[in-house]
Order: structure tokens, then sequence, then C-alpha cells
């Protein structure tokens, strides 16, 4: 059952590139991050590639099939014609290194701007108690396996590199909603998330959800509370009187602000 | 985006270290080797304790292979039972590994691991919950208790992460898409294994451009092996370079002939063949059955676990609601046994048509359970092979999954023989055994990589300013050896050496082992050797997969070398390694490691045997009397 399939790979670096052509021999039940290994392994041993597990787990091999960002190793050639030529290029949104290989060192930069989590003291048996369906809701954007894709598609930035520094983007938009819903958390960290991480530039248009290769309601789930919990803060005349008058607001449920 | 001088140009790694002759060059006081479990956890005790830290990665952060560790962290926190202890643990474990554990190893786990886990809350990680709120654990084989910390199946994702985001939150730094290639010593401390450790040394994966890191303390932290095996659940990075790295440095491994085949690796489609189904499965209801439809594993409970293992259908299935009266399923029998079972099922024709056996979970419990349970799996099987495991059987067989052997280390400090190198986590030996049970990597990874950290750094903070130094006549050795493949005029790719090795070591010192194949895995991997010395790879420096091959490939040599040379030695049947011509355990083999070398020349290893430490009377005990 296997074919020859023709693939268009982008190869180049910083100083420019080009799609090259490739015939490769594929077979039932391959994905394109196997037809990939096979140019590099018979006929361009130096194609840059990014990746590891293979699996969909580590989120490495971030590319765009097709001009759809997607994961290498998860996208199967069963899902494609045979005759089709299938078009490989590395994520827009980032500057490139090599081929399919991109810098994606924004991300880690913006990683380090997030305050971590502060957790009170353990109970009196040295244990930390939570109900599980308070965990779920956490759990939910742990998931993420840091491909960036959502990243990499987020128009706020994949046309608009002047942003970068203003907006952290849906995969810190997620952590921000991961540690609001942490039910141990102490920290309130709602201004930063609109201010620092650029919270109030997205405008919700879900592209970040489409892309998640783990099935991550980023949009519904993450940035739409989060956007609702800022305003409450922001807008709220009663909120905003009382912490005029020095009344403090019951719903950072005793948090500190960061 | 905003770039300091300070940074890489390309990945915006920290490179604030002088620079001269076109060489970074840093100093630190510990250089962590492997950002994974156990080298984060490491470098985060290093910081704590005061150090300059380093992190140097082959990859992103975030990416290392405990991303793919899915069951749970075995920790004795009593959560669900209150009968559990370390000391119960300390048994599983030595048990598991049939007694060729460090004991004082497999104490220091089963006492820590429970603080170590509470820490990772502390770090902001989300466990799965009791219903008392506290967190849950779950059944594994080999464990006499539910005792696996977990997340779902995808424990070793949010551990990593919480060690990542842990790290980040110090500001240690990191180096990634860094492949360290040696390792520096004074030379005026001594030869062999007296000279002391002075740094490491390596190159940006991205330019190509060598770095070196000046450092009295280097902790390797790079897992295991199994890319030196065709089928496998591990993934590229897994060449052995810690083993490769400590051997070339002086230090000697242990144990190298136990290399796990965890029984459930995924077996078809071929594109994802050797990939992990988590031991979850089974530890949650799944059975595995052959073609004919039989649940098998009855047939093969060996004498050693007869006394808590099931020998009916009935009490295997009903110890899932009451595990007080009835004893454990024999699909949860330690790894290397369930391994052997399944191999031999298949060799007696029972196999499915894809070369594998059936593990169902479909037919045992309702969908919805699990989903819930198993999220990751029913997404692998449904993406990757499009199968519902929640309407039909997996097919499965076993996969390359770990190496029990490593750098032989003191138990308390992870210290090699060579002064100033560590090693911790897989790239360690003795922990396991002869075997290694499920969670107990995770455990391991935590547990070691604080005591790695901490002991690093009081050795470095010992010295004052009487630190090693750099001989710069090993600095240009080292650039000379790592260039040497784009010397080469009309050699060999190194993706069909590495590929033809894989097939080598899988057929040849796979899952069950003859002496005639081990000798002929032997001259095989002499004749790679020579095919390595003339490897040739295209291109430039910059971020170019062939060349990385190419210096990775050595490491996996002199490692199959190990593997094979200890599995020849070995005459008996023991956890992760079997003899045909030998089966079953020998008491007197039970009695020794076997340890390697580098030989004098540096072209292959030597071999000797060493008595096991001698468990101390108090410990003895606790293997006395049967339950």
């Amino acid at each position: 059952m296997g074919y020859d399939l023709k693939m268009r790979i982008w190869r180049g670096d910083q100083t420019g590139g080009d799609l090259g052509d490739y015939t490769v021999a594929v077979s039932e039940g391959e994905v394109v991050l196997d037809a990939l290994h096979r140019v590099q392994a018979t006929q361009a041993g130096d194609l840059a590639i990014r990746w590891n597990c293979k699996a969909g787990k580590c989120g490495s091999c971030s590319a765009e099939i097709n001009g759809r960002p997607r994961l290498l190793c998860m996208t199967r050639l069963s899902d494609f014609d045979p005759a089709e030529t299938i078009t490989v290029t590395p994520m827009r949104t980032f500057p490139v290194i090599r081929d399919l290989v991109t810098d994606v060192s924004f991300n880690y930069e913006k990683a380090k701007e997030l305050p971590s989590f502060a957790p009170p003291p353990r109970d009196a048996d040295n244990k930390r108690r939570m109900a599980q369906v308070d965990v779920e809701r956490g759990q939910e954007f742990r998931k993420c396996i840091e491909c960036f894709l959502c990243q990499n598609t987020c128009h706020v930035v994949r046309d608009h590199d002047e942003n970068k520094p203003a907006f952290a983007g849906p995969r810190f938009f997620l952590r921000y909603a991961e540690l609001d819903m942490h039910p141990l958390d102490t920290h309130d960290r709602r201004e930063l998330a609109q201010g620092a991480a650029g919270l109030g530039m997205c405008n919700i248009t879900k592209c970040c959800t489409e892309v998640c290769p783990e099935g991550i309601k980023i949009t519904d789930n993450a940035i739409i509370p989060m956007k609702e919990r800022v305003v409450d803060r922001k807008f709220d005349p009663l909120v905003w009187l009382g912490a005029r008058i020095g009344i403090r607001s019951k719903d950072n449920d005793g948090r500190t602000e960061v | 985006m905003t770039e300091s001088s300070t940074r890489h140009p390309m990945t915006g790694n920290e490179m604030s270290g002088e620079s001269a002759g076109g060489m970074e060059r840093h100093q630190y006081d510990v250089v962590v080797v492997g950002a994974g479990g156990a080298g984060l956890r490491a470098a985060i005790a290093a910081h704590e304790s005061g150090a300059r830290t380093a992190i140097v990665c082959k990859s992103l952060l975030g990416k290392a292979h405990t991303v793919m560790a899915e069951g749970g962290i075995a920790a004795a926190m009593g959560n669900r039972w209150p009968e559990d202890n370390w000391e119960v643990h300390f048994r599983d474990t030595m048990r598991g590994g049939k007694m060729l554990n460090n004991w004082r190893m497999a104490q220091l786990h089963a006492q820590e691991a429970p603080e170590r886990v509470m820490e990772l809350e502390d770090w902001g990680a989300l466990f799965d919950r009791t219903d008392d709120g506290l967190i849950s654990q779950r059944d594994f084989g080999g464990h006499k208790y539910a005792r696996l910390a977990h997340v779902g199946d995808r424990t070793g994702l949010e551990m990593i992460r919480t060690l990542q985001q842990r790290a980040v939150a110090l500001g240690i730094d990191v180096f990634m898409e860094l492949t360290v290639t040696d390792l520096m010593k004074d030379p005026s401390t001594g030869s062999g294994q007296a000279g002391r450790i002075a740094g490491a040394f390596g190159y940006w994966r991205e330019s190509g451009r060598f770095v070196l890191f000046e450092a009295p303390s280097v902790i390797l932290a790079t897992g295991g092996i199994g890319k030196s095996f065709k089928v496998t659940s591990n993934s590229w990075e897994y060449t052995g370079d810690g083993h490769a790295l400590a051997m070339r440095a002086g230090a000697s491994l242990i144990n190298m002939e136990f290399v796990q085949f965890h029984p459930t690796g995924m077996v078809w489609p071929p594109s994802v063949k050797g990939l992990l189904v988590t031991e979850s499965v089974r530890g949650d209801g799944g059975i595995l059955k052959n073609s004919e439809g039989k649940r098998f594993m009855f047939d093969y409970i060996p004498e050693f676990f007869k006394a808590e293992t099931a020998d009916t259908v009935e009490e295997a299935d009903r110890w899932y609601d009451d595990k007080k009266n009835n004893r454990r399923p024999p699909e949860l029998l330690p790894r290397d046994e369930v391994a052997r079972a399944i191999n031999s099922e298949i060799k007696a024709g029972r196999g499915t048509p894809h070369g594998g056996i059936y593990l169902d979970i479909a037919s045992r419990r309702m969908p919805e359970f699990i989903r819930k349970r198993l999220p990751s799996m029913y997404h692998q099987f449904k993406e990757l092979a499009d199968v519902d495991i929640t309407a039909e059987p997996m097919e499965i067989g076993p996969t390359c999954h770990y190496v029990m052997g490593g750098v032989e280390v003191d138990a308390d400090t992870q210290e090699s023989a060579v002064t100033g190198l560590y090693a911790v986590g897989e790239c360690s030996g003795g922990m396991h055994g002869s075997n290694r049970l499920g969670g107990n990597s995770l455990g391991d990874l935590l547990v070691f990589g604080k005591r790695a950290g901490e002991a690093a750094t009081a050795y470095a903070s010992s010295l004052g300013d009487n630190r090693p130094r750099v001989d710069e006549a090993d600095v240009k050795a080292a650039e000379r050896s790592a260039l040497a493949p784009f010397e080469v005029e009309g050699g060999e790719n190194p993706y069909t050496i590495q590929s033809d090795l894989q097939q080598s070591m899988n057929d040849l010192v796979g899952i069950i082992r003859t002496a005639a194949e081990l000798e002929e895995s032997l001259t095989e991997v002499e004749a790679f050797k020579v095919r390595a010395k003339s490897m040739k790879v295209e291109g430039h420096r910059q971020y170019n997969p062939g060349w990385h091959l190419a210096i990775d490939l050595r490491n996996m040599l002199i490692v199959s070398e190990c593997i094979a040379k200890a599995a020849l030695a070995r005459e008996e049947s023991r956890g992760g390694h079997t003899r045909d011509d030998f089966p079953g355990p020998n008491a007197e083999w039970g009695t020794k490691n076997l340890v390697v070398n580098l030989n004098a020349e540096g072209t292959g290893v030597d071999l000797h045997e060493k008595p096991l430490p001698v468990m101390p009377d108090e410990l003895k005990k606790y293997f006395e009397e049967k339950s």
C-alpha cells in the first residue's frame, strides 16, 4: 500500500530560502514526520527538523502543513490524497533558524515574566487538600505541551511582530488562567494579565483553540473567564467604590496582588 | 521582542560568558547536563544550596523524555492505604529488582519520595485527588499498595512542567539545544579516575559554535540508551551520552546487561511501533489476551511471586474492588515477567496479525471511565492508530524502554568514581537492580536529583579558590574530535550506520539472549566502529542533524558494546536480562554486579565482577518471611 509521496519542503535560513521538491517512498500508517525523516536519511542529511517524542506529547515538531499549523508527528498521511503534493513550511510567526526549525525563544522570555505559584502553608499533618472538581479546571490547561502552535497562529502577533513586547499570547493566558483558578494560589495576577501580558489585545477569534493539538479550549475556558475576571475588578462600580473607601474586595479571596 | 546583547542571537539563550578564540566560555559551580526530571531537580537543589548553576540540554527546555512518563510517581504517602509505608515500598523495590538493587538507594528512595512529591505540589503541580482531597494514588505492577501519585496518564508532563516552571522562577541559566561532547578534567590533579572534573565542552546545535563550561562539579542527567534499539519507546535524545561521557572521563558503569523491555508498546501502525502504552491500563483493569482469546498471564506466574498473585480469574477480578481479601491479577506482575510472557505467546504463534498481543480494557470498563482515567492513551490510539480503546482491544508488544544499568555512584551523594562527576536518574545505576518497577523512575529522578544537586554544591564550595583548571590542549582535542565527521571524504552516512546498529541490537541483544547471538553482536559492534570512523556528514555546522547524529552515534556504539559484553558474561536469567541458554536465576550470580570501564587504549570496554554491597541486618528482616 506504499506509494511515492511528493513533498515541497522549505529549505533555508534567516537570510532566505525556497521550497524544494522531494519525492519519497511512504507506507501505510505513516505520518508526515516519517516522510521527512526518510528524506533526511536518504536525500538531504542536513534537513533541519526539531522533534523529540514522535507521540504528540512533547510539542517539538510544530510546523505548517499546506499552510495549516500542525504537529508533524500527529498528521497522518492518510489524511491526504496520495496524488496530492504536501507542502511543509516552518512556523511563520517565529524567526527561522534553519529549514523547518524556528527560534521560539520569544515564548521562553515570556515565561520568565510570569510570577510563579504562591501557596499557603501546608495543613497541620503536612499535606494539602483540594477537591478533584477544583483541580480539573487547571489540569485542562496543564495538558499544554508547549508546541507554541497557538502562539504561531495568533493573529495579534502573526502579522504584527511589533506586538510581541506587549503581548504574551494564548499559551501564557492559559498560564495566567491556570494560576488564577488554582485552588491554593495566594497571588492575584489579574492586573498583570491585563497590563504586562496584554490580555486586552486578544479579540477572541479562537484561532488558538482551533489549532491546539491537545484540544484545550483556550478561548472559552481560559481567556474569556480571565477577561471576565479582569473586567469584574476593573469596571464594576461597587468594587471600584469599595477599593476607594478601603473595603477589600471579596472576589480576590484574600489573594495578594502582584 | 527585547533582545539583550548577552543573549544568543538566535536562541535567546544566556551567553554572557567571555568569548575567546571564537568560543564561548562560562564559569559555574555546578553544570547539569540534561533537563529532564533528574536534571531539573538537581539544578534546583544546587541553586537553592547556593551554587552558580547552569542547565545544558540537547532539546528545548521542557521537551525531555520525562514528558513521556505516564503512570505516576511511586511514593508511599499512605493516602489510599494507611498500611503503606517506606518499608513496604523498599521491599517491593528490592523484590522487583530481584535483590540486585543497591539497598541503600532503594531505602533512600522509599523514605524520601513522599516529601519530594509534596514539594512538587508546593511548586504548583495539580495531582488527581482522593475523595478526602489528598493526592490520589493508583495501582501499578509490583507495588503492593496503590502508591503512584498521578495526573490522569500524563504525570511526566506535569512533573517536568512543574520543575521547569520552578527553575524559571528561580532564574537558573539554561543553555538549550546544546550538546556536550566531552568532559574536561584537570590533568594536574591526577590521571584516570584520580583526575578531577574541571568542566564540560560542547556546541550550540543551532550554530555549531563551541562552548566551554568551566566548573568543578558536573551532574550527568542524560537519560537512557533506548535509541540503540530499533523498537523503543525512547525519543531521539536517548543515545547514552551520559553513560559514554562518564566512561571516557574514567568512571565505571554497572548492570548494563539489564535493559527493560516494557511489555506494552504499540505495534501498529509501523510509524508508532514501540510507542509506550502505559502500565496504568493494566492497573485500571486492562487484561492481556492472545489470538485465541485466552487470558494467558495465569500460565506465567513465577514461583517467586506465587504467594501474592491471584491464580484464578475470579480472584483477580475481585481484587480491583477488594484488595484486602484478594491477591493481585497476574497482569500486574513486574514488567520483566509480563514482557517475557508476551514474548512467549507471540513466539508460540498466538500473536495478533501485527505480531503483538491484545490488551483489552474496552470489554472491562465503561467508556466514560476509560476516557477519564486514560485520556492520553485514548487520544494516542485514536489519533495515531485510528483505534477506539473504549470499543476495541489494543495490539501491543514489548518495546525497549529503560536501562537499569548506568554510572556507578555513591548511594548518598550520586558521585561517581571521578571526583566532581555525578550521575542521576536513568544514566546512573544501582537503584533498580535487575528490573525497575513502574513509577519508581519518577521518584528516582526527584530523590536523587535533589541529593546530587546538594552534594555537587557542597563539593564545589569546599574547594574555595582551589578549583580545577581546564587544559587548553584538551579543549583543542575536543574541537578536533567534534569536527572530525566533516573531514571525511567519501565516507558513509550516519543514518545508515545508526539504522543498522539498531537492527543488530534488536535482533541479537534484545529481550531473549543467547551466547552465540551476543558473540555475533560484539563482532558486529566492532564492524560498526570501523564504519563509524569513516562517517561523513554533508552541509555545514548550523543546525545540521546529520552532524548531530554522527556525534551521538559514537556514544551509542560504546554503550551497545557495554550491554552486549555484560549480557554475554552474566550466565543466568534475572530481571531485564533473559538468557535462553541459562534460564532462571542463579544464586551465585545474585551476589554480584558486572562493572564495565573504558579500556586503556580507549577503543573498547573491559569488564569485571564486583560483589553487591551487603545489606544491614535491620533491613534484611523484611525479606525473611513470605507474605
